[in-house]
């Protein structure tokens, strides 16, 4: 079966600096991955990489088939990465801003009144400008504007930051969706024990390389990195 | 293409006319140019009506430059330039749409600069076909040079003093070639304003393509 993600001594250097420092990893489809690790492990960078939006400084690397150093367009059009930011315009309504991206990804009004039916982007709000939400009210509708994309791979950076218990339940039911309907999740959170009822395959990264990979033992993400199998995964 | 060009165009002027940045700061700041000139010399009323075509120039490209910073300043607020680049989008769509949004927004403020000239410095139109055909090809030629310009620094710290080191000796033909056709235009110097409206067509016509074929590449590093 061909990987989801596939990394081979992959190196990303921010400047001078080596956010990776050589990961394997493979990934295969419709996993539910957990990064975990403390800040400044490269969790974040790992999950730009298979965006497509880091380049590899040195390695391989393939996403969803594509090769990293040289069809990185291709990828992004297949991923969809909740980031730190919300990737919205403040002076557009939260429909106007989903249906922008929605039309940018190739999709129909129905697939924006789907996800915004599914993230709670209902009557007043909808018609809201972005600036005037609260952090919660934004992050769904980052959520909402990349649900229109379908992609196959969802890499998600803190995906339950600044949000509220019934929007966290859809976060974790959309993880749950996606997964069920094929997709590949990718997941960095410091919310172990939440994540823990998703099953997810956990992947400790420090230093910028994975010192850990454990799939069976999925209900113990909580356990640190460091008590990890000290290996690279391969 | 075209569709998605279209798309990006509309999304930015969107933006611009709910947020009016452009109409409670862009022009306010470019009359008070054009009012200072005339402070300036308005006691020789033939030095204003001989140099209104440089002094129009000058305040639209300055102008121009916070229109630019702006529009790229709206897609790096909240990580949307990312989410441009994971759309899919063809980079020469997104230059096409945002140099034709910036484009647009600068026609507006040359006509209502343009008003402005006529009412502080007592200029009257000769060739308004020329006029028209200068102002339009100088938008264009500022528009698709300060996209790229613009898309060259979005990713630096300093993009707010780096862009207009950069791109005013960049569009220094646009200020000379527009300047002629409008002196032309105005009857106030016997300048081949139609040869000097080839320049700036030229100038459009070059920084169009450039910007189309190298604006991937500098997306990618921004």
């Amino acid at each position: 079966m061909e990987s989801a993600v596939r990394l081979r001594a992959a190196v990303t250097l921010l400047g001078r600096f080596p956010a990776l420092a050589g990961v394997d990893l493979d990934i295969i489809p419709g996993e539910i991955v957990l990064l975990k690790g403390p800040n400044g492990a490269g969790k974040t960078t790992l999950l730009r990489l298979c965006a497509g939006l880091c380049s590899l400084s040195t390695g391989q690397g393939w996403v969803l088939g594509h090769d990293l150093n040289s069809e990185r367009r291709m990828v992004r059009r297949r991923v969809a990465l909740l980031g730190h930011r919300t990737g919205l315009y403040d002076d557009l309504t939260v429909t106007e801003n989903v249906s922008f991206w929605a039309r940018a990804a190739g999709a129909d009004s129905t697939d924006v009144d789907e996800a915004m039916e599914r993230l709670s982007l209902t009557g007043r709000l909808a018609d809201t400008r972005v600036a005037r939400l609260s952090a919660g009210q934004r992050r769904r509708a980052s959520i909402a504007s990349l649900v229109v994309r379908r992609p196959e791979l969802w890499l998600l950076d803190e995906p339950h930051a600044g949000l509220d218990q019934q929007t966290r339940d859809t976060v974790d039911t959309l993880v749950r969706g996606a997964a069920a309907a094929g997709a590949t999740v990718v997941l960095a959170t410091h919310e172990l024990e939440r994540i823990a009822v998703l099953e997810p395959r956990v992947v400790s990264v420090a230093g910028g390389v994975v010192r850990g990979d454990n799939p069976t033992d999925s209900q113990s993400p909580n356990s640190p990195p460091d008590a990890e199998d000290d290996r690279r995964v391969s | 293409m075209f569709r998605d060009a279209w798309l990006i165009a509309g999304k930015d002027l969107r933006i611009e006319m709910r947020s009016r940045v452009g109409l409670n700061q862009i022009v306010p700041f470019a009359v008070t140019v054009l009012v200072l000139f005339a402070f300036a010399l308005d006691t020789d009323q033939e030095a204003l009506r001989t140099y209104a075509p440089g002094l129009f120039w000058v305040t639209v490209l300055l102008a121009a430059l916070l229109a630019i910073g702006r529009s790229f300043a709206v897609d790096l607020a909240d990580g949307a330039a990312d989410r441009l680049l994971l759309s899919g989008i063809d980079p020469i769509a997104v230059f096409g749409g945002k140099a034709a949004a910036i484009a647009v927004q600068l026609v507006v403020l040359e006509v209502l600069l343009g008003a402005g000239v006529l009412l502080l410095f007592d200029v009257t139109v000769h060739r308004y076909g020329l006029l028209v055909c200068a102002g339009l090809a100088a938008a264009a030629g500022v528009a698709t040079a300060g996209t790229l310009y613009g898309a060259l620094v979005a990713g630096l710290g300093v993009r707010e003093t780096l862009l207009p080191v950069l791109l005013l000796p960049v569009v220094a033909p646009v200020l000379i070639g527009a300047t002629r056709a409008f002196q032309d235009a105005f009857g106030v110097a016997g300048a081949e304003g139609w040869a000097w409206l080839g320049l700036l067509a030229g100038f459009a016509a070059i920084y169009g393509v450039f910007g189309a074929l190298s604006y991937g590449a500098l997306l990618e590093e921004a």
